[in-house]
């Protein structure tokens, strides 16, 4: 049972117990009394009727006889005294004493009054209740006026099938009371439904948005708070709907216009590349003895060819960048050898003399992370090249495997990086010494290799190292987030 | 189909731009290659439909009938190689490419000297030496004739489909693994695009295995490459 629903049903059973108790036992309380009142006005009229029907034939000063005369008239369990004597039966037996002191006081306060009251006091003797009426005799003078006589009548009255009704009547009330119980639980589970069927159902929704239906509503019911809360959770959705849609459609407008800049770049360079190819075969084999004319339009077809794969390698890598930032980039997850992937990188690229590559060998056992192999490839290439253009060979490259993957250390034989310098390495086209001529590669090579690196949920870092030279670090986790692309799958079976 | 190494091989080029169509056949045709240029599909489908072509150089990107298209459309009746050209460089365009069955591609811009070796290796047909008929359960290559049947039925690979076949069946049970499938078949790279090999296998597993699922011949051999021979 959860928190809420529970502690609903308890209050709700609570309350229903504590207004049914309440109310049997104020009704108990009211059928008491006036089962008591309805006895005690029977028993004491009875008894008056009695004594007013033998008083008049009684002596007086009354003697033995007379008192005993009156006692029988009196009924069962009845006591007449007079001064010191007295006549008494049932309970009486054995004399007044049973007879409390606050009875007998009241009748002696009211002994000399002109209109003495019959009265009673409900008392328990041997464990029985009894009603005891005390009612004092009057003597009627010829002229009507009447006068205390000093003798008293008290009779007992057994009340015990009045306590056995009120017992029934308590019982009657206990189980109703409990009777109610069931119902009040059944009402109670009635009434959390219809108060936390909304709440289920808010939550529901809310869960189906944190997992991205971005669609899910509730239907509001009623206008109770619930009904407020339910209608601020859709408005809640429905902005996050629209500014998620908003945002797919600048993702996939980026996406497009990346392809589209991608497409209308490389359409001309496709010409391009093509023709001064064509032109550079053509011009050197002019013959032997070239004109100034010949020898120039040689020049220049050379360093069309030049600028033209210089271009071509810009656009890739701002293509590249744009990817990676529209996050439209997909690698391709492979476990990849690091000291393999590395060694073929620096062999294909002719710098076998000028690098030195120490780690864990290829095979089992050599640092293998998952990883897009050309991206590695071209990250390894720009960290390289920079270190061979930049600082100096020769370049050693230290594989290391470490407990979260590996990492790769550039370091070059150049005097190593200014303090200034060091912050920007991995700005795009960012260039240390402004007035520079231009040096070969795209000004974004560094920041290439780390967007690769972040891709991979890697880093790259650079520093000076202790003993001369700077030095670039890449780590690698020994696998990407699995939120970051899909691991190659080979096809088949 | 008779195009060697250093042969003269006709190349259908299809391209919609005239520049880069003019330009490619400048470049190509130094490489000695014979140029028939098409600007757009239905074009390029009637050329070929007349005067065939050793290889096809299909751009992706065409106007009214796309580049997909026109590949599955020579598929349905035709086995020459044909190398897909794309300007976006995007994955979609490379794998729906080879689903439609080319043989390789290339992403512009390309140097012609780049274009030239993919073109000469998709147009070479053996692989290693002859060494008469192989014969696999219901399946059989003859390495000279360069034939290829199913329980006596002929099959028609793709030059490239055949080479993928004839460096795997050399060496029965050896697994090869897809930088090397690449380097002997495509004559690539360690950079080049294993999906090349993934989608040659499943090419040549449509055309000669029974249950392409439950592959009789060619074998993955997860996490590292494939292998010819009985499971």
């Amino acid at each position: 049972m959860s928190g809420l629903r529970g502690r609903l049903i308890v209050t709700v059973v609570f309350a229903a117990a504590l207004g049914a108790t309440a109310a049997a036992w104020a009704g108990v309380q009211q059928s008491t009394a006036s089962l008591f009142e309805a006895h005690r006005r029977y028993h004491t009229e009875d008894l008056a009727g009695r004594i007013t029907q033998a008083a008049p034939s009684a002596q007086y000063p009354p003697g033995r006889g007379s008192l005993d005369r009156l006692r029988i008239a009196a009924g069962e369990h009845s006591l007449v005294r007079y001064g010191d004597a007295a006549s008494g039966d049932g309970v009486f037996a054995s004399g007044a004493q049973v007879v409390p002191a606050e009875l007998r006081q009241a009748m002696n306060a009211q002994a000399d009054s002109e209109d003495p009251r019959v009265l009673t006091q409900r008392v328990r003797i041997d464990g029985r209740p009894w009603l005891l009426i005390g009612a004092p005799v009057m003597i009627t003078a010829p002229d009507g006026t009447q006068a205390p006589s000093g003798i008293e009548v008290y009779a007992a009255r057994d009340l015990t099938d009045v306590e056995e009704q009120v017992d029934g009547l308590v019982r009657g009330a206990a189980t109703t009371t409990l009777a109610v119980l069931p119902l009040a639980v059944l009402l109670a589970l009635l009434a959390s439904q219809g108060v936390l069927r909304p709440v289920a159902r808010l939550r529901e929704t809310a869960q189906r948005l944190a997992q991205g239906d971005l669609a899910a509503r509730t239907e509001p019911a009623g206008v109770d708070e619930l009904a407020r809360l339910t209608r601020t959770v859709n408005d809640m959705a429905a902005s996050l709907q629209d500014s998620m849609e908003s945002m797919a459609r600048m993702e996939e407008d980026s996406r497009r216009f990346a392809a589209d800049v991608s497409h209308e770049l490389r359409t001309p360079l496709t010409t391009l590349t093509a023709t001064v190819e064509v032109l550079h075969d053509i011009l050197p084999r002019a013959n032997s003895t070239r004109s100034a004319d010949e020898e120039e339009a040689r020049e220049s077809a050379q360093l069309a060819v030049i600028e033209t794969r210089r271009l071509v390698e810009l656009v890739e890598d701002i293509l590249d960048i744009a990817r990676i930032d529209a996050g439209t980039a997909q690698p391709r997850w492979e476990e990849t050898d690091l000291f393999e992937v590395i060694s073929t990188c620096v062999r294909t690229r002719g710098w076998s003399d000028d690098v030195v590559i120490t780690g864990p060998a290829a095979g089992p056992g050599g640092p293998t992370v998952m990883a897009d192999r050309r991206r590695i490839d071209v990250t390894m290439a720009n960290l390289i090249g920079n270190a061979l253009t930049h600082g100096g060979a020769p370049v050693r490259v230290v594989i290391t495997a470490t407990s979260e993957g590996a990492s790769v250390q550039v370091i070059d034989s150049g005097p190593g990086m200014p303090d200034d310098v060091l912050p920007h390495v991995f700005s795009r086209f960012y260039k240390a010494d402004a007035a520079r001529a231009r040096t070969p590669g795209s000004g974004l090579g560094l920041a290439i290799a780390r967007e690769n690196a972040l891709l991979h949920g890697g880093e790259i870092t650079a520093a000076n190292h202790p003993g001369g030279g700077a030095v670039f670090t890449l780590r690698l986790p020994r696998a990407p987030e699995p939120a970051t692309g899909e691991v190659h799958q080979e096809q088949g079976e | 189909m008779s195009p060697t190494i250093g042969g003269v091989a006709t190349v259908l080029l299809i391209e919609d731009d005239a520049l880069v169509r003019r330009g490619l056949q400048l470049a190509l045709k130094r490489h000695g290659h014979r140029i028939e240029a098409a600007e757009d599909g239905e074009d390029g489908l009637a050329r070929f439909g007349i005067g065939g072509a050793d290889v096809i150089v299909l751009d992706l990107m065409l106007p009214g009938m796309d580049g997909f298209e026109v590949c599955r459309r020579i598929r349905e009746s035709s086995q020459v190689p044909i190398i897909v050209l794309t300007a976006r460089g995007d994955d979609f365009d490379v794998i729906t490419g080879l689903e439609a069955g080319a043989d390789d591609y290339v992403v512009k811009p390309v140097r012609p000297t780049v274009l030239d070796a993919r073109i000469r290796a998709v147009l070479r047909r053996a692989v290693g030496d002859p060494d008469g008929v192989r014969t696999h359960r219901g399946l059989r290559i003859d390495t000279e004739a360069l034939a290829v049947s199913v329980d006596g039925r002929e099959v028609g690979l793709t030059p490239t489909e055949l080479r993928l076949l004839l460096a795997l069946s050399r060496a029965p049970g050896r697994v090869f693994s897809r930088e090397q499938l690449l380097e002997e078949v495509w004559e690539q790279g360690y950079l080049g695009d294993s999906r090349l090999v993934d989608n040659g296998v499943m090419r040549l597993r449509a055309k000669i295995e029974t249950d392409p699922a439950r592959p009789e011949y060619v074998q993955t051999v997860r996490g590292f490459g494939y292998r010819f021979g009985p499971v």
